[in-house]
């Protein structure tokens, strides 16, 4: 059980935002496409990072605390997750704030912005 | 390069990505800052679990501390440490965060999927949240849930 420690990690991530999702009505996921488009480059990015500091021993992993799944360059199936699921719970995050608030975020066309607030123009 | 090298050049691309590449302008907004601070807590809390139980370990030679003790966590905070993960993994963090922010609301931006927008909050999450409909309309019920 231990080995699934850091991935017990990333579920506490994702059951902390996943409800933002459904109550918030984030449609986050419904926007699969914005997602990935969104999430992969980054995550691809990072992953470089990951694999020269793995290379470079800026930092290791212990082998009894994650799965043992590692992928060619020595990163971890632990941390190539970390990179897909941090991402979504800030996208989720925001998008949760802008569900509550309603301030701009820089995707509205301006004229659905009033006093820095999206109008509630939700019939586009 | 050292990760505190490439911890600071992660945040100076990231911040170049929203205010010059990309043009998002996230850093200067609101929604940003208080989505980030609610991120900051989360970060603190897991990552401090990922390191203060050395499921990941560093190299002093790498960071501002010193190596991850063999034996016991690292020091919770002090000698390059908050919440017993090295500070870089804050810039780290950030530059994370900004970086799929800033390509999540340029795509909406260029029209991949901007709507539907997120919220209304449904019904019995709404109290005190702003969910009713557009104001000015005095038919309306407070705490409408009617958008679908």
């Amino acid at each position: 059980m231990a080995h699934l420690s850091y991935l017990a990690v990333l579920a506490f991530c994702l059951v902390g935002t996943l409800w933002l999702e459904v109550l918030l009505r984030t449609r986050v996921l419904t926007r699969l496409r914005r997602l990935l488009l969104a999430v992969v480059p980054v995550a691809m990015l990072f992953i470089c990072w990951d694999l020269y500091a793995i290379n470079a021993r800026h930092w290791t992993f212990d082998p009894d605390l994650v799965t043992g799944i590692v992928f060619p360059g020595g990163i971890p199936l632990d941390e190539v997750l970390f990179f897909l699921v941090i991402p979504l719970a800030a996208i989720l995050t925001l998008e949760a704030v802008r569900a509550v608030q309603r301030w701009q975020v820089g995707d509205e066309p301006d004229e659905e912005i009033v006093d820095g607030v999206r109008i509630q123009g939700d019939r586009r | 390069m050292t990760y505190t090298q490439l911890a600071v050049v992660g945040v100076v691309v990231a911040v170049l990505a929203d205010l010059v590449l990309f043009r998002t302008g996230l850093l200067r907004r609101r929604v940003f800052w208080v989505s980030y601070a609610i991120v900051v807590v989360f970060q603190l809390l897991t990552n401090g679990v990922l390191t203060g139980f050395g499921i990941v370990r560093y190299e002093g030679a790498a960071i501002l501390g010193s190596t991850t003790p063999a034996d016991g966590p690292p020091p919770f905070i002090g000698d390059g440490r908050l919440a017993f993960a090295p500070v870089e993994d804050l810039l780290f963090g950030f530059a994370l965060v900004v970086l799929t922010l800033v390509l999540w609301v340029f795509l909406g931006r260029r029209g991949v999927q901007r709507t539907p927008y997120s919220g209304p909050p449904r019904r019995w999450l709404a109290g005190a949240a702003r969910s009713e409909p557009a104001t000015g309309d005095p038919s309306s019920t407070p705490g409408g849930e009617g958008h679908g």
